[in-house]
């Protein structure tokens, strides 16, 4: 398909059209329901399928080299920090598999630049970016090169 | 059409909101406190660009804190792995800054997994640290949303506008809102360049529906590319294209099983390969199939050689890893990181790669800047490291001024990936903000002349929908026009048969080049005639336009580097060899926008690591 839409659960509150990078979800105007109007400019990146709070969104796979019979099942839980899958094999085999999405709050870890203290005016002309050379998390101070060992042509 | 004109003043511009153009927000806000720094994007910045699904590794980590790996051992991987030819001055001072981002990431909540006997961050080989990235991109958009003053989504810019005060300055970019139709003007001091590469410039493998299946996102339009071409700046490296060795038609990654799972290949018949072809890769590029690492060109035409010798397909040595149900896991979630498809294929066909060894497969190629290859725009170096010809001011400028790359969008900095380009972003903002200062007493003009006129050409797309969409009845055949799915399909069409695609064992020469160039040229006449139905069409009809002007250069690029230089990634038939005595340089190209004529130079590779 790639992706398609239980139509049943679906209740067209749009988060899918919001986040598809492809802008390939849309909302069907005579049935108020997400539709893929695009599958083959789909990536199956599954964007859609973890932002619709039904779980009305699934794949599958492209009918140019994947069978029929086969699901791959997402939850992703901010509150929780965590993104779950279960693989479901075309003979009914299972796989699950847990991993975390971050390690802080959402929302609350990055900092305003703007709050921080100005820097002075020598900064500007550095090679030095922000958070630098703290952020390096080495003493000697950023690397640098000697000018004059440029040459052209063959290195080796 | 009667849509709305919004305009927009700012100081920084930036184009792009992936992890380039995130990169350059946070960082214009740090130098540039009270300047106006506006993000225009063609989707959500939440889950936009190449890293939308997620990544499982940040493949470009110095490691300075624990001795690992310095810049210029960057420098040397990557202009190995490029056969000689990047901007080692751009490599080394994207890899002195890239740690500190990286920190940042995990300060952040981006949970990198570290190697529990050292404590540092797990390799997965020299490069490449493994993090559980599910959620990469929108933790790091959440740093460019609390830097800009405002993020536009869901704005296609088509154009960057031209400052009339000065000649060879930008000043700003157009483009309209996929949603509203509104037209959007942005007046600006600087712009910064983070749009995508090219992906679906050339056919793909995958068919039908599943076009989509590409390696390199399909919203990758080659917009990084198309919009410096069409204001004049000089490009780089073009015909530097990308062919990946993947597993098959999922495109799943293969760099953690090599090198963390120390998976291998064989062919068909359970035989090693690669070194039976040795010798002749060594007759075509001497010495450089000696190097370490083997460059990935080369291991590809191992691969393809192996194909045509009709001893595949190539298969993925999986049986002994997976017995561990560590790697195993680490197989799976590889994928389900950041290429669910594969993870699909498999499933759909009962792969499991505990028991069977799954194929592998070379890509269609790609146009890109930030992964293991480096096409795009020619940019000036920064100070303290380039010399005369790489240096005109401002790190990351380009030929036009005022206007920056990251990303995608820079040429010669191979092997920078999401980690350098976000890094990339942040230095060419930096930059800008400096400009800005020294130029505060410009003033930028962009007449209304300038924007009625772009205004007429944005939108004709539809206005040709409108006017002809009666002579059809339900269907998709009019002798008036085209849609873009048409022109993608000549133009995927074009380049794979006659540049180099999967069609032709991506092999071309000459006067395949220069029957490309004339049908590229009358496919862009057909343009003046695409059919957009709806805003999301005429979304459609733009990207179309820049993947046609990013393939052109592609075209020239190739036809004037007269040197297989890459083989495994295209082969001149007419040039089957590397030859460094006339071609150990870097190729550039400028379209005049006037007159669309190209002008291509050479210029000089300069070693600054030894």
């Amino acid at each position: 398909m790639p992706t398609f839409v239980y139509m049943t659960r679906c209740d067209g509150c749009g988060h899918c059209v919001d986040i598809c990078p492809s802008d390939i979800m849309h909302i069907d105007p005579t049935y108020r329901r997400a539709v893929n109007i695009e599958p083959n400019m789909c990536w199956e990146c599954y964007s859609c399928v973890k932002a619709c709070p039904q779980n009305a969104i699934d794949c599958r796979g492209y009918a140019d080299f994947a069978p029929l019979g086969h699901s791959v099942r997402v939850r992703r839980e901010e509150e929780k920090g965590t993104i779950s899958w279960r693989i479901k094999f075309r003979d009914g085999r299972e796989k699950n598999f847990v991993s975390p999405i971050t390690t802080k709050p959402w929302g609350e870890a990055i900092p305003r630049l703007a709050d921080l203290p100005v820097p002075d005016g020598n900064a500007m002309n550095s090679q030095l970016l922000c958070h630098e050379p703290d952020a390096l998390n080495i003493n000697t101070g950023l690397p640098v090169m000697a000018k004059n060992k440029f040459k052209q042509g063959v290195y080796y | 059409m009667a849509y709305k004109t919004v305009f927009e003043d700012c100081d920084i511009l930036v184009v792009g909101g992936g992890m380039g153009g995130c990169g350059a927000a946070y960082e214009a806000r740090y130098w540039g406190r009270d300047m106006k720094i506006v993000i225009a994007e063609k989707a959500n910045i939440d889950r936009s660009g190449a890293v939308a699904q997620g990544l499982y590794a940040i493949n470009c980590y110095m490691g300075m804190q624990w001795g690992e790996n310095q810049p210029e051992d960057h420098v040397r991987y990557a202009r190995n792995d490029l056969m000689g030819m990047v901007r080692e001055d751009l490599a080394y001072d994207m890899a002195r800054h890239v740690d500190s981002a990286v920190h940042k990431f995990e300060e952040w909540g981006l949970p990198i997994m570290r190697d529990p006997k050292t404590g540092h961050y797990q390799r997965e080989g020299k490069w490449q640290i493994m993090i559980h990235g599910e959620s990469y991109k929108p933790i790091v958009a959440e740093a460019a949303r609390k830097s800009a003053d405002k993020i536009d989504n869901r704005i296609m810019v088509t154009h960057l506008l031209r400052d009339e005060n000065h000649p060879n300055r930008v000043g700003g970019a157009i483009g309209f809102n996929v949603r509203t139709g509104d037209l959007h003007v942005y007046k600006a001091k600087a712009v910064i360049v983070g749009a995508g590469g090219a992906s679906h410039i050339f056919k793909p493998r995958s068919v039908g529906e599943g076009m989509g299946r590409t390696w390199y996102a399909p919203w990758s339009s080659a917009s990084a590319y198309a919009l410096p071409i069409l204001l004049g700046a000089k490009m780089t490296q073009m015909e530097n294209r990308i062919v990946l060795a993947r597993f098959k038609d999922g495109y799943g990654p293969v760099g953690a099983y090599f090198l963390h799972l120390k998976t291998y290949t064989q062919n068909a018949y359970g035989d090693e390969y690669e070194s039976k072809w040795y010798e002749h890769t060594k007759a075509m590029v001497g010495e450089y199939i000696d190097h370490h690492p083997t460059p990935t060109c080369l291991r590809n035409h191992a691969f393809l050689q192996e194909v045509a010798a009709g001893r595949g397909p190539i298969h993925m040595v999986t049986k002994e890893a997976f017995q561990d149900p560590h790697k195993e896991t680490v197989g799976w979630e590889n994928f389900l990181g950041m290429t669910i498809s594969q993870a699909i294929v498999w499933a759909s066909q009962d792969i499991d790669p505990k028991y069977v060894n799954p194929e592998l497969t070379t890509s269609e190629p790609y146009v890109m800047g930030s992964h293991a290859t480096c096409s795009g725009a020619w940019a000036s170096g920064p100070e303290d490291l380039s010399p005369s010809e790489y240096y005109w001011g401002y790190n990351r400028m380009l030929t036009v001024e005022g206007l920056f790359g990251a990303g995608d969008a820079l040429g010669g900095t191979a092997h920078a990936f999401s980690s350098g380009s976000f890094t990339e972003g942040r230095l060419a903002a930096k930059a800008a903000v400096k400009y800005i200062q020294d130029h505060a007493k410009d003033k930028v003009k962009v007449s209304d002349r300038q924007i009625e006129d772009l205004r007429k050409v944005i939108y004709k797309p539809m206005e040709t929908y409108q006017i002809y969409r009666n002579e059809i009845v339900g269907g998709t055949v009019s002798p008036h026009y085209i849609l873009p799915l048409h022109g993608l399909q000549r133009l995927e069409k074009i380049m794979d048969e006659y540049v180099g695609g999967i069609g032709v064992n991506y092999m071309t020469n000459e006067p395949l080049l220069k029957f490309g160039l004339e049908k590229l040229k009358i496919l862009q006449e057909d343009l003046e005639h695409t059919g957009a139905e709806d805003l999301h069409q005429l979304q459609r009809a733009w990207e179309l336009k820049h993947r046609v002007i990013a393939s052109e250069c592609v075209t020239q690029h190739t036809l004037f580097r007269k040197e297989t230089r890459w083989p495994g990634y295209y082969y001149r038939g007419d040039h089957l060899k590397l030859d460094d005595e006339n071609w150990h340089v870097l190729t550039l190209s400028r379209r005049d926008p006037e007159s669309g004529q190209w002008e291509m130079e050479k210029a000089p590779v300069y070693h600054i690591v030894d």
